[in-house]
């Protein structure tokens, strides 16, 4: 077990936008947090990075209490929904940024540092956008550097706020299985959060399905096609009737 | 294809007749903008540069060096030297708390930075008299320990500090609120310390809006009169800045010194205007 949720509640001010939200997750899982907009996807994210704190409830990793624990300490990849990558800085240092910032006790050297990066920028296919600032990439480039700059500083677990929902469609499929690929080869966990149901069940290997800030159903894909647990689980996914028909991994 | 092959179908008529008469309204406007600027901005500094150099080189030059004058320089650098950094830091440390935090007393704290900008100079300087003058609530407590904060460095130091400490925050706010906080989160999911992601993240992002402030900021400092002349005490040599040494050669009927001094106020105020162009080209998003 990596990952333990236990709990968690969180308000905004009166409003409760987490409910008693508990999610256990294996080592090297792909778990999708899906959803309407405003069901609390983001705001879990966030708690889970530790951007954010609960007002309720425990979080564990790997049988360590992460509940209070700083971002900076927990050593949790993320990719933000805008990718947040340092305009002033290029595409390489941006994803040496994290390595650099370690004290020096840990921090690799300098000939170290830009061979990893080098790595990382290869096996994201963007090794030769090295030299490029933020400004001058694509959107879809955009993502691989964000992406590449996540994995650097060789995270215990992935949090993905919507990675793919600025890009088109074709870029979008494309870029799904090169994520998923590259997780399963990295062998870390990830939690993706989507409002996309093809998404969704295309690349998890559980789906969380959110309302409201409750979990409604937590199941592998195929469990929660054939059963919902809920009439909303049900009522939400009856636009997959095509992508079920269609076969998986269109 | 060049320019030179690609021909115009002739004008129609009306329209050409639109377009003589837009560059008709077109240069009145120019033309009475630029007579005004020029009556109102141009000809003074003009007719100080004019009147500092009436009396040839060698007088302007006397006159510069003067004791007196070049005290008040160095004074007056020395006050900016001090109130710039404390500024710096402050308009950072207000910026950040504003655009990072939601705390109660927020709007209201949003709204007293901009006071100094309100109040007039030399209200402001009577105040300060009244609190920490030797006679004053603060300064009569102060006094029995024998420190002085008016009359000296020290009290030009602080009025100046209350009319430009807004300087710099105000910049900072509306830009630190649109850059928003993405990219400090993402810097501390990487694992950097709060300093670490001030240091390489937002102040990359903040610093054409903090040397805009600064630079405006410090025209301030160096040009405030009012509230400066209230705590100065005005002894000669001693505590006059350029601003009140310019006034003090003036009323001792030296127009030629007054000008003189006037002088380095105005170069001053004209590499402000450059140095401020020039961020405002390069960076539009500073300001
Ligand atoms: N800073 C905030 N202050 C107050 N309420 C907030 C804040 N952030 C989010 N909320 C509220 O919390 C609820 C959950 O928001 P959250 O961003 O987690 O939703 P989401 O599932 O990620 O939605 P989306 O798919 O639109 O991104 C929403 O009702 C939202 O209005
Ligand atoms: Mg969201």
């Amino acid at each position: 077990m990596a990952l333990n949720i236990q709990d968690v509640t969180k308000f905004y001010g009166s409003n409760k936008v987490l409910d008693q939200v508990n999610l256990t997750m294996q080592k090297g899982e792909f778990i999708a947090l899906l959803g309407p907009s405003g069901s609390g996807k983001t705001t879990l994210l966030r708690i889970i990075a530790g951007l954010q704190f609960a007002d309720g409830g425990l979080l564990s990793f790997d049988g360590e209490d992460i509940t209070g624990t700083e971002a900076r300490l927990r050593r949790f990849g993320m990719v933000f929904q805008s990718y947040a990558l340092f305009e002033h800085m290029t595409v390489a240092e941006n994803v040496a940024f994290g390595l650099k910032m370690r004290p020096r006790a840990t921090r690799p050297a300098r000939a170290e540092i830009g061979s990893r990066v080098q790595a990382l920028l290869e096996m994201g296919e963007i090794g030769q956008l090295a030299d490029r600032y933020p400004s001058q990439l694509s959107g879809g480039q955009r993502q691989r550097v964000a992406l590449a700059r996540a994995l650097a500083i060789e995270p215990r677990l992935l949090l993905l706020d919507e990675p793919f929902s600025a890009l088109d469609t074709k870029v979008r499929k494309g870029l799904r299985g090169a994520l998923r690929d590259l997780q399963k080869r990295v062998g870390i966990g990830a939690i993706l959060v989507t409002h996309d149901q093809e998404e969704a069940f295309e690349i998890a290997d559980r789906i969380a399905i959110m309302a409201d800030g409750r979990i409604e159903q937590f199941d592998k894909p195929e469990n929660i096609l054939k059963a919902p647990a809920t009439p909303f689980v049900a009522e939400f996914l009856e636009g997959l009737g095509a992508w079920q028909n269609a076969g998986a991994g269109i | 294809m060049t320019a030179a092959t690609v021909t115009h179908a002739p004008l129609h008529p009306q329209i050409a007749a639109f377009h003589r008469r837009q560059r008709l309204k077109r240069l009145a406007l120019i033309l009475s903008a630029a007579a005004f600027a020029l009556l109102v901005m141009g000809l003074p500094v003009i007719a100080i540069v004019a009147r500092a150099f009436q009396e040839g080189l060698a007088v302007y030059a006397a006159n510069i060096v003067e004791p007196d004058t070049l005290h008040a320089i160095g004074l007056t650098v020395l006050t900016a030297l001090i109130v710039l950094p404390i500024n710096i830091v402050y308009g950072i440390a207000v910026a950040w708390a504003i655009t990072r935090f939601r705390f109660p007393g927020r709007r209201i704290l949003l709204t007293i930075i901009e006071l100094p900008f309100s109040i007039s100079p030399i209200v402001a300087g009577l105040c300060y008299l009244l609190i920490y003058g030797a006679t004053g609530l603060v300064g009569s407590w102060l006094d029995g320990w024998n420190v002085q904060l008016m009359f000296n460095l020290t009290g030009i130091v602080l009025v100046s500090l209350f009319v430009t400490c807004p300087f710099v925050a105000r910049e900072l706010i509306p830009l630190m609120q649109v850059s928003g906080r993405d990219q400090e989160e993402a810097a501390l999911t990487l694992g950097a310390s709060g300093w670490q992601t001030f240091r390489h993240v937002t102040l990359h992002n903040i610093r054409w809006a903090l040397l805009y402030g600064a630079i405006l900021a410090n025209a301030r400092v160096m040009g405030e009169f009012g509230a400066v002349s209230v705590v100065s005490g005005n002894i000669r040599g001693e505590t006059m800045t350029l601003p009140l040494q310019v006034q003090l050669l003036y009323d001792d009927y030296n127009a030629t010194g007054a000008f003189a001094a006037a002088t380095v106020l105005t170069l001053i105020a004209v590499i402000t205007l450059v140095l401020r162009s020039l961020i405002e080209a390069r960076h539009p998003h500073a300001s």
